[in-house]
């Protein structure tokens, strides 16, 4: 069982031994699970969102309770950093009754753009890993990171420990990070370890984790669902997992049928991205970085591959060719070029990309290169029968 | 240099060489002209390193010599000029100037030596032969809307021009393919061409020559190498260097037996493509060819915008079946035909389609069907 780290993004093998510290980095940041290499269902959840992003432009409130909200008597509280969170302020509390409880509370009136700004920053992170991306509001969303959705052939573990590594490092901010096998569980997995979290819930265990928990962490189960299960005596999810599906559907019509299946972890939900794919693309990182051309070609041919494949699964076709370089110093470099016609084709993608990656190719050092298409057309559009057969 | 010109004779020679002129290239010189005073012309040349074009006008040589200056900048004043003024140049080689006189106007060009202008017309031509300029109108007109505009096919960028064979008799034959069209024109094989090698002849070339046949009617000498093309249009010698890339096996795909023949008006064939196509949200969408004993609907299906079709009387008495093709494609050839009648030769929806033109029977077009 490999085991990952967070603070690295690298994996250690199973000789890891003793305390969990990591083989190549030494940190204690460590995700293990048996089930980690094979789940690819997360929820991602900004950490005091509106409060990070106050503390992140204010350095020097980073240690003091900060509550964003509108100051003054009928004002409440929208988000409170953990430090106000440790004297009892809560969101959606009153203003005066926050203030009661911390009165050092610095109090930030919210400031909506710039939380936008921010959040569609952070979504466009998500979405260098995977376009299928579901945002349920500006700082939480969930990630299909299935093998066809992913951008690079990495393990969904190790695309969330980096998503995770560039939204601290690039926005400033921290995310819990919830990793399972559905939507249900992910979400439940993202608040476990709140905050800067990392927590896996796996099929295994996912019966037995939620059994403990009350009803109301079921999504969909508000304060009158939540009454009436009561009322019946089921408070806990165990409690719901004891009672026949026949019964809830009967009580509760379709949310029956729903609480049953969420009960034991069971959750059919897929991941709607909130708006379709606009292009498809592979990377790869190298094992040692390069700067010749002829093995930059090489790295694309495998990933112009893996395009045409999710091409004509999709049954489309790309009208554009682009390529993304990144060189050792973490410039990014993205170049695109109109295609003659769209095309789903591995090879005329690697031709196109050619002359792009010959002109780059100066002698600069490249640590990633990747492939992919834009301007995404059905693929009867694409590549018209030739002649000469080419 | 000194001489005295007429302005039209000067603004017809400077039109034919001045549109090889590049409007943006970083070598300064490529954006002049070289004027040349000689006997008693005025020789002018203008070059984009692939291809140049040389005029000479008569014009009373007052002191020989050469010089260049800008070839747009040129153009433009002289265009201003009233008509049927004499304009006077004299070049000032002290300030680097050509000064430019008519009537009260004057004006200073900033000047480039003429030594450095390149020269492309060195090197012998193997073959030399006169063509009618209506023959080689032909060839180019018929052929040029099928050159590839690909860059990665860059050996179909242009027309082939070889020798060939038609009904026994020797040709001069023009082929143009994109991969997926291919059109094809025979003119009688010119004294001297015989044995010359088969050359790819670069889109643009083929545009400049075109435009220059327009000023002359006499037989165009057209001079062949391994490298070049020269054609000799009257006073104008455009030289330009070929594609250096080998034209494919173009024969293999020109259906030999495909036999089921439907003949159809041009003219309503062309109109009702053109309807059907409005649906087509892009041009360049399939056309399906629904053929069938003396009948022909075309129709096109836009998920996003509808559907139309349109029915045809034709000339088709073997099986039925269906067949697409690309709207713009079919417009093209309809576009080349001299006659009425479109005559398709068909195999099934998946081979290539012969058309040819009922009052053209030195040219064949080949499509390739889309899948629809």
């Amino acid at each position: 069982m490999r085991a990952l780290c967070r603070a690295c993004c690298e994996w250690s093998g199973p000789e890891l031994s003793g305390p969990d510290l990591c083989a190549a980095c030494g940190a204690t940041r460590i995700v293990r699970h048996p089930e980690l290499e094979a789940l690819t269902i997360a929820h991602i959840d900004c950490d005091a969102f509106y409060a990070s992003v106050e503390k992140r432009d204010r350095p020097e409130l980073r240690y003091e309770p900060v509550i964003v909200g509108h100051p003054g008597g009928r004002g409440v509280v929208t988000t409170a950093c953990y430090n106000a969170r440790r004297y009892g302020v809560r969101s959606a509390m009153p203003m005066f009754q926050a203030l009661e409880r911390c009165p050092h509370a610095t109090v930030i009136p919210p400031d909506m753009a710039k939380y936008r700004r921010v959040g569609l920053e952070i979504r466009d992170i998500f979405r260098e890993a995977t376009e299928i991306v579901e945002p349920v509001s500006l700082d939480e969303a969930y990630l299909d990171l299935s093998p066809e959705n992913m951008v690079s052939t990495m393990p969904a573990a190790e695309a969330l420990a980096l998503i995770a590594h560039r939204v601290e490092s690039e926005i400033g901010i921290t995310v819990s990070v919830g990793l399972s096998a559905n939507k249900l569980l992910a979400k439940l997995a993202s608040e476990r370890e709140k905050p800067r979290g990392f927590s896996v819930i796996g099929r295994a265990e996912a019966k037995r984790y939620l059994a403990a928990l009350p009803v109301s962490k079921i999504n969909g189960v508000g304060p009158s669902t939540e009454r009436r299960l009561a009322a019946a005596g089921i408070v806990t999810i165990g409690d719901l997992q004891a009672v026949p599906e026949i019964e809830l559907t009967a009580a509760h019509g379709k949310l029956g049928r729903r609480l049953a299946q969420f009960a034991v972890g069971e959750d059919d939900r897929a991941v709607q991205p909130d708006r379709p794919a606009k292009s498809i693309s592979a990377e790869t990182t190298f094992r040692r970085d390069t700067a010749d051309l002829s093995a930059l070609m090489v790295a694309l041919e495998p990933l112009a591959a893996r395009v045409a494949t999710a091409l004509d699964r999709k049954g489309l076709a790309g009208a554009a060719v682009v390529v993304k370089l990144k060189t050792a110093t973490f410039q990014i470099v993205s170049r695109s070029r109109r295609l003659q016609r769209p095309t789903q084709r591995a090879d005329i993608l690697l031709e196109a990309a050619r002359p792009i990656v010959e002109r780059e190719a100066d002698g600069r050092l490249f640590r990633l290169a990747g492939i992919g298409v834009d301007g995404l057309v059905p693929a009867a559009e694409a590549d018209p029968p030739d002649l000469f057969g080419g | 240099m000194r001489l005295v010109i007429e302005r039209s004779e000067l603004m017809r020679a400077l039109g034919h060489v001045t549109s090889v002129v590049e409007r943006r290239t970083t070598i300064p010189i490529l954006s002049n002209v070289l004027l040349r005073a000689v006997g008693s012309s005025l020789e002018l040349k203008a070059t984009d390193l692939e291809r140049e074009v040389v005029e000479a006008v008569s014009a009373d040589v007052q002191q020989p010599g050469a010089i260049t200056v800008p070839a747009h900048m040129l153009n433009d004043i002289v265009r201003k000029l009233p008509e049927g003024a004499e304009i006077e140049m004299v070049r000032d080689a002290e300030r680097e100037r050509l000064t430019i006189r008519a009537g009260q106007a004057r004006f200073a060009l900033q000047t480039i030596v003429a030594d450095d202008f390149p020269d492309l017309a060195a090197g012998e031509m193997g073959h030399t032969f006169e063509i009618p300029a209506a023959d080689l109108k032909s060839l180019i007109e018929k052929t040029r809307f099928a050159i590839s505009t690909e860059e990665t096919r860059y050996y179909l960028n242009g027309i082939y021009l070889h020798t060939a064979e038609r009904s026994g008799q020797p040709t001069l034959r023009a082929v143009a393919t994109d991969g997926h069209r291919l059109a094809q024109l025979d003119v009688d094989l010119p004294e001297g061409a015989q044995g010359m090698p088969g050359v790819i002849v670069p889109r643009k070339t083929v545009h400049e020559i075109h435009r220059l046949i327009e000023a002359s009617s006499a037989p165009i000498t057209v001079g062949v190498s391994a490298a070049k093309v020269r054609f000799v249009i009257g006073p104008i010698t455009l030289t330009s260097k070929l594609i250096d890339g080998s034209f494919p096996d173009y024969q293999r795909v020109i259906p030999q037996s495909n036999d089921k023949s439907m003949k159809v008006s041009n003219s309503q064939f062309m109109s009702a493509v053109d309807r059907v196509s409005t649906i087509a949200s892009e041009r360049g969408r399939a056309v399906k060819l629904a053929i069938a004993p003396d009948k022909l609907v075309l129709s096109v299906t836009n998920p996003d915008g509808g559907s139309a079709t349109e029915e045809l009387a034709v000339d088709y008495a073997a099986n039925s079946f269906e067949i697409g093709f690309n709207a713009r494609y079919l417009l093209d050839i309809s576009g080349q035909l001299e006659s009425d009648t479109l005559q398709f030769l068909l195999a099934d929806p998946g081979s290539p389609t012969m058309v040819k033109d009922g009052g053209e029977d030195r040219a064949l077009y080949v499509l390739m069907p889309m899948r629809v």
